[in-house]
């Protein structure tokens, strides 16, 4: 009888060309999509340039080059990084170059865009790559030679993950979103907890996640170290599917006795709103245990938290209320469609009635680029995924992850807090 | 190959952002790469560092963001190998591919103190504390990277599968 396994496992088997491969095994892998974005692509076209026998890319249909970090150029340098991979597009005939203005960042575009689907492999050069299990793919980051080397060949080699399977119980309360329920598995597991392993997210409360709170949650499974993060595919995958015409994919489901090194049951009924404090995203507490946190800035958006249903969050948390005087609010949508959304709805009235910037699609202040770099000793509430020393800016600053509906509230009562609290004190 | 140089210990969870932090990733030469090498972690480190010293670090080395750089970044400020009890799974390609070596060996983290004199056999994995005189033998690669790494890297093998695809 042929080993069962994973859903990762017969995704790789399937791109490898085996009937079944197990945990360890060395494989090559054929992809169905490279991304890369200025920072990684400017270096995977040096290294590209230096492969003999390489003068064409493999397929220029099933490359995505996203200008998004340090975008619209905040200086002559990263301009020119930009530059280097815009020439490259129009060199390759790239067909899925999205330049700014007409995308925004890569892990919300290419899902909107139809671009990624369940039982696809897909490599980028962004640790936030993992943002596309969400839907049920194998998304892995990569460094830039490793995108070089897929860029030529369509292949990467990869060890195969164990798996590791996080249950999640039971359905999800009031103001608790996928960012709350990652948090809390990052917790679980530690910041190295799944190194080189696959996270498959399972359990009840999945029903009542969004697709917008799967990516957010398979966005963050690099958090503990893993390799991928991966959802079930269900009838709210279908749907989102079919709205952004994406066709022609395939439906793996992990066998019944498939093997996990390891089994974490969340019981979703316990999670309140919670809050990563510095310095890893391990280091997670409930928002409603801190007290007098007081933040000088709130970052609402990104890779991990910057599609409409964040952005109606902060939106629901916002109206009528005003930012702490103290306080400046960014608000990032991820690209120019939940921008568009965002103007249709009213929400972006909402964030500017509120006191917020809002900011064209960046990766911007996540990685202390632009748009919200913080000083010595500032304090940022976000809805990024990093809390590392140094990452938004000074390295005495400090930022504190958290959902969408906490962010929010804690730009209107100038303090770290939650929904609930906000209501009893700042009434709508 | 030997590597020989003084070891620079740090702890775990060593990012990627305090290897080589945001506001340098729009820079691609190693040289000025380096000069910025565990900035936030160590303002001394470059002062401090000489060509050929190690860094021996706790777990996770590496973890975080998939910029190449930071590998690079080490290598611009003259670090000729990393030893760590556990690497992050893209430094850890990233290392390979960018050509630092890197060593996984618990028992010689835990026997070499910030400051220590150590030698490294890389193709054995042979690591000797030689202020104290112990040795450590470092995890073995599988056997499929040390064939990646003797063959000249990634991009030598790339070549190899570009011709046999042609075929």
């Amino acid at each position: 009888m042929a080993r069962p396994m994973t859903m990762t496992e017969k995704i790789l088997a399937a791109h490898a060309g085996k009937a079944s491969v197990a945990p360890g095994d060395i494989i090559s892998i054929e992809l169905d999509l490279v991304m890369a974005n200025e920072l990684s692509a400017a270096v995977a076209i040096t290294e590209f340039r230096k492969i003999k026998g390489a003068d064409k890319v493999w397929d220029r249909s099933k490359i995505a080059l996203v200008p998004s970090h340090f975008t619209p150029n905040k200086d002559i340098a990263t301009a020119t990084l930009s530059k280097m991979m815009r020439d490259f597009a129009t060199e390759h005939a790239i067909e899925n170059y999205f330049e700014v203005g007409r995308g925004g960042i890569e892990h919300v575009v290419l899902p909107e865009n139809g671009m990624v689907g369940p039982g696809e492999t897909i490599i980028g050069g962004d640790s936030h790559t993992t943002t596309y299990g969400g839907i049920g793919a194998f998304a892995t980051g990569v460094g830039s030679t490793d995108i070089a080397a897929a860029f030529a060949t369509g292949e990467m080699w990869l060890r195969v993950p164990h798996s590791i399977k996080i249950v999640f119980e039971n359905g999800l309360r009031q103001y608790v979103s996928g960012k709350d329920l990652i948090l809390r598995a990052i917790n679980e597991l530690g910041v190295d907890g799944a190194t080189y392993a696959a996270l498959e997210f399972t359990g009840p409360a999945l029903k009542d996640l969004s697709m917008s709170g799967r990516f957010t949650m398979a966005n963050m499974s690099i958090e503990a170290g893993a390799k991928n993060g991966i959802f079930p595919v269900d009838a709210t995958t279908e749907a989102y599917c079919a709205a952004v015409g994406k066709k022609n994919y395939t439906i793996y489901h992990a066998d019944k006795d498939a093997e996990y090194t390891q089994t974490v049951v969340i019981d979703c009924a316990k999670i309140e709103p919670q809050v990563a404090i510095p310095w890893l995203p391990d280091n997670t507490r409930n928002a409603s245990d801190l007290h007098d946190i007081t933040v000088q800035q709130a970052v609402i958006g990104t890779c991990t938290n910057g599609r409409i249903e964040d952005m109606r969050q902060a939106a629901e948390i916002l109206k009528g209320r005003k930012v702490h005087p103290s306080i400046r609010a960014i608000v990032i949508p991820g690209s120019q469609k939940v921008y568009m959304q965002c103007i249709k709805e009213g929400l972006v009235e909402t964030f500017i009635e509120a006191g917020c910037v809002v900011s064209t699609p960046t990766c911007g202040p996540c990685v202390g680029g632009h748009m919200g770099v913080l000083a010595d000793g500032e304090r940022c509430i976000s809805t990024t995924n990093r809390n590392f020393r140094g990452r938004m800016g000074h390295v005495k600053s400090e930022v504190y992850l958290t959902g969408p509906y906490v962010a929010a509230s804690t730009a209107v009562a100038g303090y770290i807090c939650g929904p609930e609290e906000l209501q009893a004190k700042v009434p709508a | 190959m030997i590597l020989k140089g003084t070891a620079h210990k740090y702890g775990k969870n060593v990012d990627t952002d305090v290897i080589i932090p945001g506001r340098y990733c729009n820079l691609i030469d190693p040289v000025e790469l380096g000069k910025h090498a565990l900035e936030d972690l160590d303002v001394n480190f470059v002062k401090k560092v000489k060509p050929g010293d190690l860094i021996v670090a706790d777990t996770n080395f590496g973890c975080g963001s998939s910029r190449e750089v930071a590998a690079v970044a080490l290598k611009g400020a003259g670090v000729s190998g990393v030893v760590a009890k556990s690497f992050a799974r893209i430094f850890y390609r990233n290392a390979i591919n960018t050509g630092l070596p890197i060593f996984e060996c618990v028992e010689g983290v835990d026997g070499i103190k910030d400051g220590d004199t150590i030698t490294v056999d890389a193709a054995n994995g042979v690591i000797t504390n030689e202020s104290t005189g112990k040795t450590y033998s470092a995890t073995q690669m599988p056997p499929f990277m040390q064939d990646l790494i003797a063959m000249g890297g990634l991009l030598r093998y790339v070549e190899k599968r570009l011709v046999e695809k042609s075929k």
